[in-house]
């Protein structure tokens, strides 16, 4: 039985929505600003009025206001409280449900622990900086002890490098206390890394619900695929394994070390946010180092798209504005590029990678 | 208290030190015509001892000082009430928005022809006008703050299983104390300012009233000492406020 089930959901922003989210699974709800996926949490949550039917399980809680759906939701600005400081932040909920002192205490301690918070708990949130922002307002969701956790956006404000820490820790949080998670995003790197199932949002409607794989490999829509499509995908041709979970992969003219755990891999997608170009040669040793010739230069601030022929491979990368600028490359220049494996995805013979 | 914080004070007393240097000078060297209006700072300072130890000032202070504590008390509570329910409930807001807006700007002293003649001149004139003088501004402020609470902090605190009540008491009135802490620090002030005009107008006790007579036996000295207390007790409120959000607010704002 699904944790969540919606069916037939439409308001002014949604229309007709149906989708089921699987017990202890993230699901991740991604689309373009204003496709409508903070409006579906906030349906989940009930802060805002729809037609349709909310399921939890097997019980429908359409008349439940937002405080009786039990439901832990974290905010894009984080919504902490400015006049608490830390520990009474977390300490919120559980007060607000009535909980006696002892209990509220020894969760709230627990919490501190959990999170590496603890140093934290006598400051007010003016204090603190994006990060332990975070962490606090994941304590402060977890602390009354939802099963469903709804998350908007919750890294945008970050730098990249926190936001990879605490999304890491986040995903390891909701395995270990087997939350259904609902996760909504606007970045594809973001959506694959956090989901094991995807749902495209677009102007109101699910456009393709699927693994990650699925919706990278074979987008249904125009939409999923103007979201997700922007990746080089390649044929592999064969592979041959070797240590630490990683393999060298033939595809055409190119060969890659890409993650494999011993499966057959049909297709490789290099996602173009991972492509890393420069004009000159990178001296650290790391694999998928190529020499390429740009061909086309896309600008659609703030990012630039840039198409770059690998032999006969064409391969797209893309990097924010500014940083373009900075490497100095034009149309025809010979480029230097390297593609982590962060940015490669695989898709199996058996199935999503 | 160290020598950082200490400056300002030093700072800010100079030019009050400055004016009253000026002022002892003007009225001494009779630099100003008309000289007799224009007593010294020296002897308004003296009169104000005398003042004190004759029992002409006390007990007039004493009148002004209740009236203003038990109007302002009330217009502030009464205020702070009506305005949390006006700025909490959108209905509320909605019936009683226009009737306030008709009411706020009719100055408080336009109210005294007809409280007069509602009331009679008795002691619940000045404190009934201090009351309309203090209740529609700390309205305005504390609907403003309420109001400005962002919802995503209501919604969060929903979420969080907070009940209407527990939002409204734990998470928006506290959020809304800077607001209502301007219109207080606002309004202590104007509340002082009030009840002397009522006093010179209508009734025969308190600083006003003792002003008006001093104006009549041409006693300069005894208005500006009035004017002086006056000055000094609008300061003094308003920095209790101050002091009272400093506590209140100070450490998360």
């Amino acid at each position: 039985m699904p944790a969540i089930e919606l069916s037939g959901i439409s308001n002014g922003v949604l229309r007709n929505v149906s989708l089921s989210v699987r017990d202890g699974e993230c699901l991740v709800l991604a689309g373009a600003t204003g496709a409508g996926k903070t409006t579906l949490l906030n349906v989940i949550a009930g802060l805002v009025a729809y037609r349709g039917t909310v399921c939890f399980g097997d019980t429908a809680v359409d008349g439940l206001p937002p405080a009786q759906r039990k439901v832990g939701y974290l905010f894009q600005s984080f919504a902490l409280f400015p006049h608490m400081r830390v520990r009474d932040n977390i300490a919120f909920g559980l007060q607000a449900c009535g909980a006696e002192p002892a209990r509220i205490r020894q969760r709230v301690d627990g919490l501190l622990q959990m999170l590496n918070i603890r140093h934290l708990e006598t400051r007010y949130p003016k204090f603190l900086s994006g990060g332990e922002k975070q962490r606090v307002a994941l304590a402060r969701t977890l602390a009354p002890c939802p099963k469903i956790l709804l998350l908007d956006e919750p890294f945008n404000s970050l730098d990249p490098r926190t936001a990879d820490c605490l999304r890491l820790e986040l995903k390891n949080l909701q395995r270990q206390l087997g939350l259904t998670a609902v996760y909504v995003t606007h970045d594809q790197q973001e959506a694959f890394e956090m989901g094991a199932c995807i749902a495209v949002v677009d102007h109101g409607r699910i456009e393709q619900v699927g693994s990650p794989s699925e919706i990278l490999f074979t987008p249904r829509t125009k939409a999923v695929s103007a979201l997700f499509g922007s990746a080089t995908l390649l044929k592999c041709d064969h592979i041959e394994a070797l240590n630490f979970g990683l393999g060298k992969a033939w595809c055409g003219s190119l060969s890659l070390i890409v993650p494999c755990e011993g499966k057959p891999v049909k297709k490789i997608a290099v996602m173009p946010s991972g492509v890393q170009i420069s004009k000159y040669p990178i001296e650290t040793p790391a694999p998928n180092r190529f020499k390429g010739i740009i061909r086309e230069i896309f600008k659609k601030p703030p990012v630039v798209t840039v198409a770059i022929q690998i032999a006969e491979t064409r391969l797209t990368a893309e990097l924010p504005e500014h940083i373009w600028y900075e490497t100095g490359l034009g149309i025809t220049d010979s480029v230097h590029v390297e593609i982590p494996l962060a940015g490669i995805r695989i898709l199996t013979d058996v199935g999503p990678e | 208290m160290n020598s950082s914080a200490r400056a300002p004070l030093f700072r800010g007393g100079i030019p009050v030190l400055l004016v009253i240097s000026a002022w002892e000078m003007a009225a001494r060297f009779h630099l100003i015509p008309g000289g007799i209006f224009f007593p010294p700072f020296s002897t308004v300072v003296l009169e104000l001892k005398q003042m004190l130890f004759s029992g002409l000032l006390l007990p007039n202070f004493i009148s002004s000082l209740g009236r203003v504590a038990a109007g302002f008390a009330g217009g502030s509570v009464a205020g702070i009430f009506v305005g949390v329910c006006m700025g909490w409930s959108r209905r509320l807001h909605r019936w009683c928005h226009p009737l306030v807006s008709l009411l706020y700007p009719i100055p408080a002293l336009g109210w005294l022809p007809v409280l007069m003649l509602w009331i009679g001149v008795n002691e619940m004139l000045p404190i009934a006008i201090i009351f309309i003088c203090s209740f529609f501004p700390i309205l305005y402020n504390t609907i403003a703050g309420i109001r400005q609470v962002p919802s995503e902090l209501i919604d969060a605190a929903r979420m969080l299983g907070a009940s209407d009540r527990t939002v409204l008491r734990q998470v928006v009135i506290p959020l809304a104390l800077p607001n209502i802490f301007t219109g207080l620090k606002l309004e202590a002030g104007m509340a002082w300012k009030v009840v002397i005009a009522a006093e010179m107008v209508a009734i025969p006790t308190g600083i006003g009233a003792l002003m008006m007579q001093a104006e009549n036996l041409v006693r300069v000295d005894i208005i500006l000492v009035c004017l002086m207390l006056l000055s000094v007790m609008s300061l003094l409120f308003e920095k209790f406020f101050c002091f009272l959000e400093e506590k209140t607010t100070g450490g998360w704002r």
